[in-house]
């Protein structure tokens, strides 16, 4: 037995810690992963893609506190290909400057892609866990969250103007644990970017993607370049549809609901106030996709 | 890149001047500007600091600038310190008594940004050029109301003189 733990690595033993090396640090991402001069260089390109493709409108972000930690709370649109989400790094960006840390929190999957993943972490993605979230807000850092997560970003683009978190309130729970207030940020645009037709949640089931990959969803839409795309893994060519995005005030839960709040009424307040919100940038919009 | 625009204005270069050193005075002439911040520890001169931004496209651009040059009543110069690198001067020169051109210059660059930094420098122009057109009007507007106000004080005041 000692002998055995003294042999030095054999060649496949050497390629599979190797391997499982590249693989945990493709389904990981840490805070310090952020590149402040990576992204000032990204942002000519997002730029261009939000002004020209998207025609995107970024409101309010005054709203967002400029010197304490805010915990971020996004719907979430678009299916793989979260367009909102690169529209908001980017004016985050420019009102804050690259200087001031952002954190946005994704899904191991997302992070595994092989190129997009490289950019996600540069630009402050870390992988989703409330462990992450809260080392981000210690460290002052604002933090985006999108509770709907999977299931509100492939929902059928008819229900493309409503909230869905599906009753996770883990980031009340995070807000409250931290003592950051949150701050809503509304979007609208992001599931016009394709047709997408269903979550797929029964197939996800019954091929148990829920216990191996973590996705409660398999969905399926039609979107460019593949026509009917089933899964979205390899992402999508989003339609240039007109991307609007609201900042709301922040609500600070110990003030408004005081120190030990039921959550149920928390979540019900914060959702009730995107929706609203919502409601009012769909009524402005005249066509799909056009805006 | 680089954008100049100028314009006449009916006013000689010492109100021209006054109005422009005054920060509070520029969230009323400057388009597009959507913040505008004195964020150092006196409000103007040499090495005063602004947070300014400005709507360009989908974004809200700027950042914190330090004013480099300050010679009454000629320059008044900036350069970026963070945000997007940019320069930018108001020159102020007296064409003959009473009529002042205003000389607005800005350069912006993306560096580090390839090709898109290129394309976005580019299709900033137009938009930017814009503004700045924009900026100079207002700006002639204001000056010029401020040089009859002051006209009609100096012409009260003698009368008063006059009256006593």
């Amino acid at each position: 037995m000692y002998y055995r733990e003294q042999k030095p690595r054999g060649l496949a033993e050497r390629a599979i810690g190797f391997a499982r090396e590249r693989v945990e640090r493709r389904l990981s991402a840490h805070l310090e992963d952020r590149d402040p001069d990576y992204l000032r260089e990204a942002l000519p390109l997002l730029w261009l893609l939000s002004t020209f493709y998207f025609r995107a409108e970024v409101r309010d972000l005054g709203n967002i506190p400029a010197d304490r930690p805010v915990l971020l709370v996004g719907n979430h649109s678009g299916g793989n290909i979260i367009v909102d989400t690169f529209i908001f790094s980017l004016a985050f960006s420019t009102y804050f400057g690259v200087e001031r840390p952002f954190h946005q929190l994704a899904h191991n999957l997302a992070i595994a892609w092989p190129v997009a993943g490289e950019m996600l972490r540069k630009s402050g993605t870390v992988s989703a866990s409330h462990e992450h979230a809260e080392q981000a807000l210690k460290a002052g850092a604002p933090v985006l969250v999108y509770p709907g997560g999977d299931w509100e970003t492939h929902r059928p683009s008819w229900r493309g103007n409503e909230i869905d978190f599906a009753g996770r309130k883990g980031f009340i729970r995070l807000a409250l644990d931290a003592g950051v207030p949150i701050v809503p940020v509304v979007s609208i645009g992001g599931q016009e970017t394709a047709l997408f037709l269903s979550r797929g949640g029964g197939l996800a089931r019954a091929l148990r993607l829920d216990r191996l990959l973590r996705l409660k969803v398999l969905p399926i839409s039609i979107a460019l370049p593949w026509g009917l795309n089933i899964g979205d893994f390899a992402g999508h060519i989003p339609l240039p549809a007109k991307i609007t995005i609201e900042v709301l005030p922040p609500i600070d839960l110990e003030r408004e609901f005081g120190s030990d709040p039921d959550l149920d009424q928390v979540y019900d307040h914060v959702t009730a106030q995107m929706q609203e919100a919502l409601d009012g940038l769909a009524a402005e919009r005249r066509l799909p996709v056009i805006g | 890149m680089r954008i100049n625009e100028s314009t006449l204005v009916a006013a000689p270069p010492e109100t021209v001047w006054n109005y422009l050193a005054d920060p509070e005075n520029y969230l009323h002439f400057m388009s597009g500007i959507t913040h505008w911040e004195v964020t150092g520890d006196h409000a103007n001169g040499l090495g005063a600091r602004y947070r300014i931004l400005l709507r360009v496209g989908a974004a809200e651009v700027g950042g914190l600038v330090e004013m480099v040059e300050w010679n009454e009543p000629f320059d008044i110069a900036w350069h970026s310190v963070t945000g997007v690198d940019n320069r930018g001067r108001f020159r102020i020169r007296e064409q003959r008594p009473g009529r002042t051109r205003i000389e607005y210059r800005l350069a912006y660059g993306m560096v580090g940004g390839g090709i898109a930094g290129l394309l976005t420098e580019v299709a900033a122009v137009y938009p930017m050029r814009q503004q700045m057109r924009r900026t100079l009007r207002q700006l002639k507007r204001q000056v010029e109301h401020e040089q009859r106000r002051l006209e009609t004080e100096r012409r009260r005041a003698g009368r008063q003189r006059v009256g006593a």
